[in-house]
């Protein structure tokens, strides 16, 4: 809540708590999401979903459910056409054409029904009738690497997050990166700690379940309505699997109602375009929220095994990281992305890096907020919480001593750029939380450090001029969080115009250029550029107008600030708006566009905690007392939303490290598929989250921004385990810290 | 069963409409009424999206049936806004103290939270916390829905003196 | 969900004939926040829903001289709306502000907390400690069931096709009494009970030793659980650590819970002493002030 700015703005827009241009039909529930799409003739769509882990599927009977009333078709994966090779099954997108020969997790779907309502879809999926050959199932990452294992693929695909992996075993890939000699490195170390960490799969948790509206026309042009954070994803894996040109499908993304990576993906589209081929009639597909935690992907579950070596005085010598992350049904765990940033806060000698990407029988996860990151920063911030402990060394000191900065080498080799992980821990050692000594029986402090790589990546903008000086602006990022008042106030910082001015509108696949999906920290970075590029291209050609009108050669007008003028001729002077009048008379309007794909510029950041909390011994129980969260945003753009992201990450992050996970049973059911047993945090598990927002620009982008989404989620599983370490002296290793288990390692603690 | 009729008072309008027993209220809302303000996000009473006041009490709606609003007022996110498009103050100060990110859960923690306001006008943090705890946000760690609120309580409160 | 009819009886002899027709194949709604979800899961099915809302006997809360008269359908908002009786029964308002959520409350009865006989529902065990007597109406008149003997089972109860709960009725509180309920659960709100425990006291004259006592827990056995020992065990004892802790253990001893998503056996038996003891502790706190 209370918040410091460390910060000098040379602004005019950026930085400012603008309103929203979509804030008031969000508050007055105009506006339009993806289930409040409501076409003429509109079918409901539900889905039959395997109640199997691992099975063969035998045959598949749909003529009683077609049978009954109200029922107009019914889809199964016979009437897909054969599966591409190629982009769809790199992606192990392959799985949204629904089960063929066999269904790999609980919840897999395979089949759908179209029907006059909801309720008769519902209970005509009772009427299909599917034999089932029930195969063993693996539901441990450990167990899959061993020989003997169940074997899910004939193949495994070696993409994971555009790296490639190597192959470990029928169920495993792998990915290995090394520098210096470790085993020097720990002999070279006064004090190593090695511990084994694990931490279950979670869920993204969005309100708003997956949902789409589509329709198919007769000449098989396909227009969906969808709530995704990935349109051209969409478009390109729906005209992958139905085998249509991409010019065919048409994706418009409605409002989303959060994402954080599980809306990255087509579930539902290609079904219900198939459905709507067959009927004639737009079909809505939305899911319960059952089919949300069963069919979609959670963020993956991992075993961890860190080895770390410090030298008396503090320094990190040697590091050893050893993780398998649970993949579920397909490969695709964010093991390349781990790989990369597992150790990257620390300068660390030598090291070794072994990351896993295994297949199980569970659900295909999918990338949640700093995908990996969490998982990896729980193991290895515990450890050198503890190092620090052994050592005798102050948890911040430590870290200062030890982080990267601004010319030390990434794991690529590449040195950084300007970053602010000093900063940020320097933000935290004079905070006044941490300099407020926390008194009290069980009570404990932790902190921790948390790095991300941030993303960049392809994005498109085009903007138009209108005659009374106003602009429209299109992009192709679906705003899950405001992203569109950020990328329209660098447009108007760029036009020199006020963001009043600017409109700002998410259109379709047909109507903008590609753009990458909002992930990866990267829409405010990215398709903001783009803004800047297309708005740099409406001033270049307000420029040529200029010098037309003026009858002058174009090297000699200049534009600042939204005013057009003659280097030397102060009669010749123009604002935005008088320019923009005389634009449709004097050649026509301007529309400046532009597309980039500014990955080189992409700034890592930095993000640190200071967690007080109290356990109550009797019960386990955890409560947050105080939670201060410093992080490097590069340059805020509308402080009030980079505020809010920096306290829905850290509270998203409360949930994984106490209570968040997926209870299965022995057979791969998850046993709590609901917001009753999976137990988000509700206002009154949470304090005020206190912000402090650090400003180190990103040299990388005109504006300085770095992506602000992610970094927040990654370190309060690792501060919270480190202040109840020091509340009652006992060191968690598995997550979610909840407090069954807490109870549990308290008894152990006492010999109970 | 045969669809019943079904006379209501929706947002002051007297409206009278179709449903199945089975049509829960909140797909009467949305799917008959077309109010598509009130959000579904669980379907089994766990996030408040879907709040609407049913006779003055504050409901999931997603728990009630259709057919139970007969002869009852309903109010939803769209019945607040002054009839003039003024916003009510927990619009206003959602809007402003940047309440909300994705905007999903938005129209039920404002139903909600003016119902909170109604039978408490002057809550402490704890008191709306505790109030909200039915409603989930996934996306803004609730601190500024909880000022948010805290500000509207005090709008009303002066406005009222 | 599958299609059912719906019936709003106003008299209790319309509600009974109504829960009699359909060979037994209806169903009371009261808040409608079980039947209506585990309706819509498959869990529960019914060709005639029977609203309870509009028959009188189901709606009344009224106290009075001999007690509380607490009607089937009355829903928890009306509990902790109605300052007297939130102040002659403060254990009852424990257990109806913790039901799910405000919007919950708003809906949610006392009587279908009840009936649908979960191990862990909230208002059960208040109901036992305090000796609630059920009334039940049915197609052969009507009969009356303590609480503690209304579940038999994880979702199943006494009730016969065609009957009706119509009330409980909870004996005023004697001098000298208290009684509270408090559950575990991982969060603060919106939660179900990893175990809860609800118990009453009476102390003699000089509020220094137990007159009587009872104690009641959930989510630990296959019903909620009156755990009639433990409290007998403490009358005549003085009011002090030592005696409650046994009263605890002995609450344990009783204790038959499993392990599932919410918990493990080992940690339901150990919160039940921890909250059978604090559970207690309140409780003489309020026969003290009483
Ligand atoms: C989100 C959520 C959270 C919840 N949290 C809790 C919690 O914290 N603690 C808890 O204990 N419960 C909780 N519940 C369960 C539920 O709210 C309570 O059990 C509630 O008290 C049920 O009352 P109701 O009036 O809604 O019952 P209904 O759903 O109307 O009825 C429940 C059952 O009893 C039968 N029934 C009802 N009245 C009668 C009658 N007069 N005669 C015969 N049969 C009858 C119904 O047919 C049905 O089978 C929660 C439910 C939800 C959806
Ligand atoms: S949709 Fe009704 S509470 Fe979630
Ligand atoms: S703003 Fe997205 S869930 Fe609340």
């Amino acid at each position: 809540m209370s918040t410091t700015i460390e910060r000098s703005s040379q602004y005019k827009v950026i930085g400012k708590d603008v309103l929203r241009p979509d804030g008031v039909d969000k508050v007055t529930g105009r506006a339009v999401f993806a289930d409040d799409v409501h076409l003429n003739g509109m079918l409901h769509a539900k889905v039959l979903r395997s109640p199997h882990a691992h099975a063969k599927i035998r045959s598949i009977d749909v003529s009683e459910a077609l049978k009954m009333p109200g029922v107009r078709a019914v889809v199964t994966s016979e009437d897909f056409p054969p599966i591409p090779e190629g982009i769809v099954k790199e992606e192990g997108a392959a799985f949204f054409a629904l089960a063929s020969d066999k269904v790999l997790f609980r919840g897999h779907a395979v089949a759908a029904v179209a029907a006059d309502s909801p309720h008769v879809a519902d209970e005509a999926l009772s009427k299909i009738k599917v034999e089932y050959e029930v195969l063993k199932a693996v539901l441990d990452p450990r167990e899959a690497m061993e020989p003997g294992a169940p074997v899910l693929h004939e193949k495994l695909n070696p993409m994971s997050f555009g790296a490639r992996l190597e192959q470990h075993s029928p169920n495993a890939l792998q990915q290995i990166t090394s520098m210096g000699d470790i085993e020097q490195g720990f002999r070279e170390a006064d004090v190593v700690v090695e511990r084994e960490f694990t931490t279950k799969t979670v869920h993204q948790g969005y309100i708003e379940p997956q949902s789409c509206v589509v329709d198919t026309a007769p000449d098989g042009s396909v227009t969906i309505w969808s709530t995704c954070q990935g349109p051209f994803r969409h478009r390109d894996n729906t005209a992958d699997l139905l085998q249509l040109p991409q010019n065919k499908v048409k994706v418009i993304p409605t409002e989303i109602g959060g994402g954080f990576g599980g809306k990255e993906v087509p579930y539902l589209e290609p079904m219900a375009a198939i459905l709507s081929r067959k009927t004639g009639r737009p079909v809505k597909i939305t899911m319960s929220r059952s089919d949300v935690f069963e069919g979609t992907g959670p963020a993956c579950a991992s075993y961890m095994r860190v080895k770390f070596g410090a030298k008396k005085t503090g320094e990190l010598v040697a590091a050893h990281l050893y993780f398998c992350f649970e993949a579920g049904a397909f490969p695709g765990a964010p093991v390349g992305g781990a790989v990369g940033i597992g150790l990257g806060r620390y300068k660390i000698p030598n090291q070794l890096v072994e990351g896993f990407d295994v297949v199980v029988n569970k659900p295909r996860t999918q990338p949640y907020r700093a995908p990996g990151a969490t998982q990896i920063h729980f193991a290895t911030e515990g450890v050198v919480d503890e190092l620090c402990e052994k050592i005798g060394m102050d948890p911040i000191e430590f870290r200062l001593k030890n982080v990267v900065q601004e010319g030390d080498r990434n794991v690529q080799g590449v040195p950084f750029l300007r970053i602010g992980g000093v900063e940020v821990l320097e933000a935290i050692k004079n905070s006044d939380h941490y300099k407020t000594p926390l008194e009290g029986p069980n009570r404990g402090r932790g902190v921790a450090l948390g790095f991300w790589r941030n993303g960049g990546g392809m994005s498109s903008c085009s903007i138009s001029v209108h005659p009374d000086g106003t602009v429209s602006i299109i992009e192709g990022s679906p705003d899950l969080s405001g992203t569109r008042t950020g990328i329209g106030m660098q447009a108007a910082e760029t036009l020199g115009i006020p963001f009043e001015d600017v409109r700002i509108t998410v259109v379709d696949t047909d109507s903008v250029g590609y753009t990458m999906g909002s992930w990866g920290s990267r829409t405010s970075f990215a398709t903001g550029w783009a803004a800047i590029e297309a708005a740099r291209d409406v001033n270049l050609k307000m420029v040529e107008r200029a010098s037309s009108i003026w009858s002058v050669p174009p090297e000699e007008v200049e534009v600042s600030d939204g005013t057009f003028y003659h280097r030397d001729d102060g009669s010749k002077k123009f604002t935005f708006k008088q320019l923009a009048a005389r634009l449709n008379a004097t050649g026509g309007p301007v529309v400046g566009s532009s597309v980039v794909d500014p990955t080189r510029g992409v700034g890592p950041a930095f993000a640190a905690n200071v967690v007080d909390l109290e356990v109550d011994p009797e019960t386990g129980k955890v409560t947050i007392l105080r939670y201060t969260v410093a992080q490097d945003v590069g340059q805020a753009l509308h402080p009030g939303m980079v505020e809010g992201q920096l306290e829905g990450g850290t509270v998203q992050g409360i949930g994984w490290a106490l209570n968040e996970e997926y209870f299965f049973d022995n057979d791969g059911q998850m046993r709590n598929s609901s917001f009753l047993d999976y137990r988000m945090p509700v206002a009154l598990d949470v304090p005020m989250i206190d912000t402090i927002i650090i400003e180190v620009p990103n040299p990388g982008h005109p504006y300085g921004v770095r992506g602000v989404g992610e970094n927040n989620i990654i370190t309060p599983p690792a501060a919270i385990a480190a202040a109840i370490h020091n509340a009652i002296g006992v060191r968690m290793t598995d997550l979610p810290m909840s407090p069954g288990y807490v109870l549990q390692a308290l008894w152990q603690q006492n010999g109970h | 069963m045969a669809k019943v009729i079904v006379n209501a008072v929706v947002n002051g309008e007297p409206v009278e409409f179709f449903c199945e027993p089975r049509q829960s209220l909140l797909e009467v809302i949305r799917d008959v009424l077309l109010l598509t303000g009130t959000k579904e996000g669980c379907n089994d009473g766990n996030c408040g999206a879907c709040n609407v006041i049913l006779d003055g009490v504050l409901v999931d709606s997603c728990c009630v049936l259709g057919v139970e609003a007969q002869g009852k007022t309903v109010e939803t996110i769209e019945g607040l806004a002054g009839t003039d498009g003024d916003l009510h103050p927990l619009q206003r100060t959602f809007l402003d103290l940047t309440g909300l990110q994705c905007g999903i859960c938005t129209p039920g923690f404002i139903v909600s939270a003016k119902a909170l306001l109604e039978s408490n006008p002057n809550p402490s943090e704890h008191e709306i916390r505790l109030g909200l705890s039915g409603n989930l946000c996934r996306c803004t760690g609730y601190d500024k829905i909880v000022l948010a609120v805290q500000e509207a309580g005090k709008m009303l409160t002066e406005a009222k003196r | 969900m599958i299609d059912f009819d719906y019936a709003v009886p106003t008299s209790l002899s319309e509600a009974v004939s109504l829960m009699g027709s359909n060979g037994g194949s209806a169903r009371m709604l009261a808040g409608g926040t079980d039947l209506l979800i585990m309706m819509r899961a498959g869990r529960r099915l019914a060709k005639l829903v029977v609203d309870a809302k509009s028959v009188p006997e189901l709606n009344e809360l009224s106290l009075t001289d001999s007690g509380l008269n607490l009607g089937a359908a009355t829903s928890c908002k009306r509990i902790w709306d109605d300052e007297p009786v939130v102040q002659a029964y403060p254990a009852l308002n424990d257990s109806a502000s913790i039901i799910g959520s405000v919007q919950i409350q708003g809906r949610a009865s006392v009587g279908g907390n009840l009936c649908n006989a979960a191990p862990s529902a909230d208002c059960t065990p208040t109901l036992i400690v305090h000796s609630g007597v059920c009334t039940i109406a049915g197609p052969n008149g009507t009969r009356q069931v303590p609480v503690e003997e209304f579940c038999t089972g994880p979702g199943t109860n006494v009730l016969q096709p065609g009957e009706l709960l119509v009330n409980i009725k909870l004996p005023s509180a004697p001098t000298n009494s208290g009684a509270h309920y408090l559950r575990f659960t991982p969060r603060n709100e919106m939660d179900i009970a990893v175990a809860g425990s609800a118990a009453f006291v009476q102390l003699d004259e000089s509020k220094q030793n137990f007159a009587s006592a009872r104690i009641s827990l959930a989510a630990v056995a296959p019903t909620p659980l009156f755990a009639k020992a433990a409290g007998d065990l403490l009358v005549g004892k003085p009011v002090n650590e030592e005696s409650i802790q046994q009263a605890a253990e002995a609450a344990k001893a009783v204790a038959k819970p499993i392990t599932d998503m919410r918990g493990t056996v080992d940690q339901r038996i150990h919160l039940v002493g921890v909250l059978t003891a604090r559970a207690l502790r309140k409780a003489v706190e309020r026969a003290r002030e009483a």
